[in-house]
């Protein structure tokens, strides 16, 4: 019986060509609208880090004087930073900080590039699941040592060695010599979730939280020799004696991330926070004693981190499918009524209510499958417009299996709803009228 | 022409007729949004920026010796002033609307430093010649003199030793609302202060870091001598030598320091870059806007047509007993007019729902009320356009069909 439905839905599909050419457009521009922003929607508030977010946790203490700030702010101080890093209470721990350098290779003939070096320490690697090409992460002695070594991103050592394996080779940042030690795979982390910060202030203009990591990786304490003087601060209350250089500044622009692994944990580290916060406030070095410590994803929603643009685009896209969802209603109303007789006369023939609603809903989620198809090519051209935008997430915008499946899915749902109503009409239509006036 | 028949049929095809009014209500609340988002969007591009926008070069060197800033500087300023065609070109610390750039909260006393009275500001620094670079529009006061450029140097913590400052127009009214800001001193830190000698007019910041549209224009200027920290040179020139002077000015730089990262860049294209995104923004809000007001449309005229079929016959007997193709036009576009006047009143009251959701949540600001009669008189013309090919097509109906097969 379905498949001669199939063949009914096709005939009658094909007899009107207009009719139906209307709905499968209505169809495939709502799904494709509606498909292009959930799907970007759904890269940028993804979890970068499945699985392990719920271990990493962000602590922040305040630092600034008691008028200064309502919250914690968003980084820390140097003191503050090393010593909560320095006491090694969480199963892993890395300290972050941003700043452009430039870059030279000895060996490869490249012009000087500017780049982003992260300051951070051995940890990050293994917490935040980086994964490496060539070679490995430096040591935790390395960090004490401040061992001029690096790890490089795979898109660096593609543009000064040809992507080959570099390890052992030298690295320029600024005016120091370091040694490449690891050069990672690819890696696109959406956003990139470990500098993430001032959300709040962005007033919803948090593109750039997604943009690509970081080309040098440089131990925290090595990092801040070599590039000295060129540190940027996230907020001060007080003038840095030399800018640039913030270790002893009334600066917060460093950040700590940890790992914890299980709930005593994170309540044992809550704790330690807390203390360290109260012990400071005694010593006259803090005027507050709050703290905070968000989860990964926590952190995350409380920076708003999905760009506000994006949101609105998607709420204007559903928007846009209830009206193309409306329209398909009316145009499939009016195509089963005006098969009134054909329907009558089935329904003298013996077919009951719900065969008669069946063949409609098949017709239905026939056009809702043409309707899929031309929103995912629809869907498929939206990606590729959001990619030729000068936006940081550009490259991010991909159709994957599940979203392609996604397409289809909603595009039948949405013309099985669209067909209810009027399939539901259509059925009950009375016999004994349509056959008089045939 | 009377309604009661018009209503009465209506009453017999309620589904399609609700189809009709909730469709274009939907249109009507998005299209108000939408139309108000695309007005707000263009409007941020357009704000006022009083600098020689056209003229303007900009070329960053990083990666130099900061030591050698002094004696790199003013060799640097030298080349590019011989290149022919340039009027004026000086060292700067960052360009409007840049990016990235330097910002400093200053108060009118070194007491309310700190406070909500000490409001966020960007601070340019330029070398001599800097005003005429970007061009600044002098409004009261003065600017620098050339000693006080000499006079000034950057200490380790990047604060100018000047004494001077020029301010924008708005951060002039902010800081000292109806006063003359002329004669009166700026805190940076408890420690340093300038006097205000000149007021200009509104010049944009590198970015709104945070505050919006309000404080989008409060920057300030200081003069500093040839030093660290000055990390771009402007070149400005006539407009259509801009290119030209842009790539010579980079080459110059790049053979004069050969180890640093030169990038130069239009001052029209920094400009294009910091707004790609809102313009991206609003060809999406134009495009969808299109595409639903297309959809909408074919969606009345779907359904009018179906009901034009269907009533063949009686529209046939309406000509039959004398009606002419004038009534049976205004009959469809009467019935049209009413289910559009139902849509956008329950449109507008969504348009104004939407609204008030996007305040609270999306740093939107009430939408002015013109925007909804607007867009409803928008619907109306597209419902009238949408049915006047099926109206015509009915008007078209020869009353003979009524002797057919009654």
């Amino acid at each position: 019986m379905f498949t001669y439905y199939c063949d009914l839905a096709l005939r009658s599909l094909k007899r009107n060509r207009v009719l139906t050419a209307l709905m499968v457009l209505a169809i495939a521009v709502g799904i494709g609208a509606s498909m292009t922003t959930l799907t970007v929607m759904h890269l940028l508030s993804g979890d970068p880090l499945p699985g392990r977010s719920a271990h990493i946790f962000y602590p922040q203490v305040d630092p600034s004087p008691a008028s200064f700030a309502k919250h914690p702010l968003d980084m820390m101080d140097y003191r503050s930073a090393l010593d909560l890093w320095s006491a090694h209470r969480a199963d892993r721990q890395a300290l972050i900080a941003d700043s452009p350098v430039k870059l030279r290779a000895p060996e490869a003939n490249v012009p000087p590039l500017m780049r982003t070096m992260l300051a951070t320490t051995s940890d990050f690697f293994a917490m935040f699941d980086v994964p490496f090409a060539y070679g490995n992460a430096w040591t935790a002695q390395d960090d004490a040592d401040r061992a001029r070594v690096a790890v490089i991103s795979s898109e660096l050592n593609n543009r000064l060695f040809g992507g080959k394996d570099s390890i052992g080779k030298i690295l320029r940042i600024r005016d120091s010599d370091v040694r490449i030690v690891g050069v990672l795979a690819p890696w696109r982390p959406s956003p990139q979730f470990y500098t993430v910060v001032a959300g709040n202030y962005a007033n919803g203009q948090t593109a750039d939280f997604y943009a690509k990591t970081e080309d040098v990786f440089a131990p925290f304490s090595s990092a801040l020799e070599i590039n000295d003087g060129n540190f940027q601060q996230f907020t001060c209350w007080g003038m840095p004696a030399r800018a640039g250089h913030l270790t002893d500044s009334p600066c917060v622009w460093v950040s700590l991330w940890v790992q914890l692994d299980g709930a005593a944990k994170v309540a044992e580290y809550r704790g330690f926070l807390a203390h360290y916060a109260q012990q400071q406030k005694t010593l006259g070095r803090f005027a507050k004693d709050d703290t905070r410590m968000l989860d990964l994803m926590g952190w995350l929603d409380y920076n708003h981190v999905v760009p506000s643009d994006v949101k609105l685009q998607m709420w204007l896209a559903f928007a846009f499918l209830a009206i193309c969802l409306c329209n398909t209603v009316g145009l499939l109303l009016a195509k089963f009524l005006r098969r009134s007789g054909e329907i009558g006369v089935r329904r003298a023939m013996g077919a009951s209510r719900r065969a008669i609603f069946g063949q409609c809903l098949i017709e239905a989620g026939m056009i809702g499958f043409l309707g899929g198809v031309g929103g995912w090519l629809l869907t498929l051209f939206g990606l590729w417009l959001i990619r030729n935008q000068p936006v940081a997430y550009a490259d991010l915008a991909h159709l994957d299996a599940g979203m392609f499946a996604l397409t289809f899915a909603v595009s039948v749902a949405v013309s099985l709803l669209a067909g209810v109503v009027p399939a539901a009409r259509a059925s009950r239509i009375a016999p004994g009228l349509q056959l008089k006036t045939l | 022409m009377q309604i009661q028949p018009i209503l009465a049929a209506l009453r017999k095809h309620k589904i399609p007729a609700f189809l009709i009014v909730l469709e274009i209500a939907l249109a009507c609340a998005v299209l108000c949004n939408a139309v108000f988002m695309i007005g707000q969007r263009i409007g941020e591009m357009r704000v006022p920026n009083a600098i020689d926008e056209a003229g303007i070069g900009y070329i960053s060197v990083r990666g130099t010796d900061p030591n050698l800033a002094n004696a790199d500087i003013p060799r640097d300023l030298d080349a590019l002033r011989q290149i022919p065609g340039v009027t004026a070109s000086a060292a700067f610390n960052m360009i409007p609307l840049g990016g990235s750039g330097w910002n400093t909260d200053v108060g009118t006393s070194p007491e309310n430093l700190l406070s909500k009275d000490s409001p966020n500001v960007a601070q340019y620094m330029f070398t001599q010649q800097g005003p005429e670079a970007l061009n600044l529009r002098l409004l009261q006061g003065r600017s620098f003199s050339g000693e006080e450029y000499a006079a000034s140097t950057l200490g380790d913590d990047f604060m100018p030793t000047a004494h001077v400052v020029l301010v924008t127009r708005s951060l002039a009214e902010r800081l000292w609302p109806g006063e003359s800001a002329l004669g009166k001193r700026i805190w940076i830190g408890k420690q340093t202060n300038y006097t205000v000698v000149g007021v200009v007019a509104d010049v944009l910041r590198p970015n709104q870091n945070g505050l919006g549209a309000a404080g989008f224009h409060w920057s300030l200027f200081l003069p500093v001598s040839p030093n660290k920290g000055m990390g771009a040179y402007l070149v400005r020139s006539a407009p259509q030598d801009r290119e030209r002077v842009l790539r010579a000015a980079v080459q110059k730089i790049e053979s004069l320091s050969p180890a640093a990262v030169v990038k130069g860049r239009l001052f029209s294209d920094i400009r294009d870059k910091f707004f790609a995104n809102t313009r991206s923004m609003v060809w999406m809000l134009v495009l969808v806007c299109v595409v639903m007001l297309a959809v909408t449309a074919f969606g009345i005229v779907g359904l009018t047509s179906f009901w034009v079929g269907q009533r063949r016959r009686q529209i046939g007997i309406r000509r039959a007993v004398g009606a002419t193709r004038g009534h049976i036009l205004q009959y469809f576009q009467t019935e049209n007019f009413l289910l559009s006047s139902a849509g956008v009143a329950i449109g507008m009251i969504l348009a104004f729902g939407i609204n008030l959701y996007l305040m609270q949540h999306y740093q939107m600001t009430r939408m002015p009320w013109v925007y909804l009669p607007a867009s409803a008189i928008a619907l109306w013309l597209l419902g009238q356009l949408a049915v006047l090919a099926p109206a015509l097509r009915a008007a078209n109906v020869p009353p003979v069909v009524a002797t057919r097969s009654v």
